[in-house]
């Protein structure tokens, strides 16, 4: 009798291969998006997915601060900008401020960094607060680099910003191209996904959870709070700046606008659409805001667009505090903590249940 | 072991884990702690005894840096660590439990304590998931052993029970090579067998392991410590062996009579 209940579970460990631990889900969504550029139109490869991907990205950042490190930011798209404004004056632009023309393997790189550093100082301001100030001060950040920015010729063009930014030409390829700028968000976005995804259970990762969860508790064990908070910026500065980089290509400019106050509040609600609780989070969220984007407003006008995705927003706070992930969760018959197998755990439980009784 | 002790403390310097010198704290108007100079040698293990607000917790909290003194100065093996940061005082060795319970509610047990492991160690930034043959990881394994918590060592720790917490409260504290370990009614609230554990716990330490214990339970205290001092109104009133303070007259009333809760 043992032995008979006990033999599937044995075969099943042994078949236990990377799918299961990739997770079906993954793999299914892998599939799906490698094949995407077959089925859609240029405009629903660059518009929609791709554009997606970056505000995914972006949304990102502010993920693995929100959800893992309990930072609320809404500095994420002044990061970002950060970049694309590294990427106007070293690349090239047509505004005849500055566009030195450098390749774009030196450019980005340096974008990134600078972008990453000015993550890390916003963090250092930042994690003096906490809650509810942390969301304020960084709104007050974002708010003043809006009106530095707009303000500055000197380095930032003032209003206009820069235009004619020019994504580059790597092996024959314009990377400005629907399928190329497509692949390439992708490539960037599943990078940064799986590096948020593997890095949550890292022992970094723990020790911001840790944070997140008692700053106290983790100063009695020996941990500089401030400045592994400080370090989760820096990271988080690094997925924002790359985003940064790919939003100017897909722009061809970037203004003042691009920083202001209205973005910065929409990667915000992006992340909270789609749920802080998983990476995949800011990726459903960031679909359903740029499909409604995009769409809406040709069915109910620009100006009701805004009580639209005011009212979606709400209903989702409303329904479910962790966003379409957390009706997700709710729904599934076994929640799992933050990964797609638990349907696979759950069987394992029903099946153990099934054999004691 | 009692003399060494007693010598150690008439020395005053050298060797001992502890010296607090006229430490106080206000809050606001408050005094919660005032005139406190304690010299406690290495090794030493020590119960501190008074009713509620008598300012144990706050003692424990000026001493790991939790906040500080508003006067007074704190030495630990030597080294003034009055204003040092919380953290650095814990890489020093000192460790601490709290009386309520400040853990990690979304992480697992093994984790919280391969953490607390890893924050006196070196690769605490580490992007890398920690492997089961760092040292970090195979020292948190065995002290979840040591707390009897094996059989939930995967268990969210939100989701353990009272006596389980309390016991995940002591394993952070074990953790990483402790010198000296201020352990605030680590009993309180746990069942007679549980109780019956943590005495072997506690009697199970290393003997180069210090430790300050605050207790209400007198009979928990006296079996765990060989010197006890007495707090009322945020003041050392006496010091003692156990017997000197069950026999002392002003210890029966104040403490074990009334107002005791
Ligand atoms: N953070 C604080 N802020 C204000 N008052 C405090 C604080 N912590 C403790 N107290 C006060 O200090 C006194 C001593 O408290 P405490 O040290 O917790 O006592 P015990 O641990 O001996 O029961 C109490 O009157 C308490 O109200
Ligand atoms: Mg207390």
């Amino acid at each position: 009798m043992t032995d008979l209940t006990l033999t599937p579970a044995a075969s099943r460990t042994a078949s236990q291969g990377w799918i299961e631990k990739v997770g079906i889900g993954h793999i299914l969504l892998a599939f799906f998006l490698l094949i995407y550029p077959v089925m859609a139109s240029d405009f629903f490869l660059t518009q929609i997915g791709g554009y997606s991907l970056v505000l995914g990205m972006i949304a990102l950042s502010l993920m693995l601060l929100a959800g893992y490190g309990g930072m609320v930011s809404l500095a994420q798209i002044t990061v970002a900008g950060a970049a694309g404004y590294v990427v106007a004056i070293f690349g090239e632009n047509n505004s005849g401020v500055y566009g030195f023309g450098w390749p774009w393997w030196i450019y980005g790189p340096l974008a990134i960094m600078i972008a990453s550093l000015m993550s890390a100082l916003i963090g250092w301001i930042a994690v003096r607060t906490e809650g509810i100030y942390t969301i304020m001060i960084t709104l007050a950040v974002a708010t003043a680099c809006f009106y530095f920015a707009q303000q500055n010729y000197a380095l930032f063009n003032g209003f206009p910003g820069y235009n004619g930014l020019r994504a580059p030409d790597v092996f024959g390829l314009y990377w400005r191209d629907p399928v190329p700028f497509y692949y390439l968000c992708l490539a960037n976005a599943v990078v940064a996904y799986i590096a948020v995804l593997y890095g949550a259970r890292s022992t970094f990762g723990l020790t911001l959870q840790a944070i997140r969860d008692n700053p106290r508790r983790m100063r009695a064990i020996g941990f500089n709070v401030t400045a592994h908070k400080v370090f989760a910026w820096w990271l988080a500065g690094l997925i924002a700046g790359a985003a940064g980089i790919l939003l100017v290509w897909f722009n061809g400019r970037i203004s003042p606008g691009t920083i202001a106050v209205g973005p910065s509040i929409n990667i915000l609600v992006i992340a909270i659409i789609g749920g802080l609780r998983h990476p995949i989070g800011p990726f459903i969220g960031a679909v359903i805001v740029t499909l409604m984007q995009t769409f809406a407003i040709d069915i109910i006008g620009a100006e009701r667009f805004n009580t639209l995705i005011g009212l979606v927003f709400l209903l989702i706070v409303f329904v479910s505090p962790d966003g379409i992930l957390g009706l997700w969760e709710r729904l599934k018959p076994q929640a799992g903590r933050d990964d797609w197998r638990s349907f696979k755990k759950a069987a394992n439980k029903a099946e153990k249940k099934g054999r004691n009784a | 072991m009692a003399t060494n002790v007693a010598a150690s403390r008439l020395q005053g310097t050298g060797a001992n884990a502890l010296e607090l010198d006229d430490v106080g704290r206000q809050f606001g108007a408050l005094t919660a702690l005032s005139g406190i100079s304690m010299r406690i040698a290495a090794g030493e293990r020590r119960a501190v005894l008074g009713s509620n607000g008598a300012g144990k917790t706050t003692l424990f909290n000026t001493i790991t840096g939790d906040f500080n003194p508003t006067s007074g100065t704190i030495r630990f093996f030597g080294e003034d660590i009055t204003t040092l940061a919380a953290y650095e005082r814990i890489r020093r060795g000192l460790r601490r439990t709290y009386q309520i319970s400040q853990l990690f509610t979304n992480l697992t047990v093994l984790e919280s304590v391969y953490l607390a492991c890893r924050g006196v160690s070196r690769r605490r930034f580490s992007l890398l998931r920690p492997s089961p043959s760092d040292g970090a990881m195979a020292q948190a394994e065995s002290i979840v052993h040591a707390v009897h918590l094996d059989d939930d060592r995967n268990a969210t720790v939100g989701m353990l029970s009272h006596g389980q917490q309390r016991q995940l409260e002591i394993a952070l504290a074990l953790a990483g090579a402790p010198r000296f370990i201020l352990f605030d009614e680590p009993a309180a609230g746990l069942s007679p067998t549980e109780r019956r554990d943590l005495i072997e716990i506690l009697n199970a330490l290393p003997k180069h392991i210090g430790y300050i214990i605050i207790e209400h339970d007198l009979d928990v205290a006296l079996r765990v410590s060989e010197y006890v001092s007495m707090m009322h109104n945020g003041r050392l009133f006496t010091e003692g062996t156990p017997e000197e303070i069950e026999n002392d007259p002003t210890v029966q009333e104040i403490y074990l009579g009334g107002g005791h809760g």
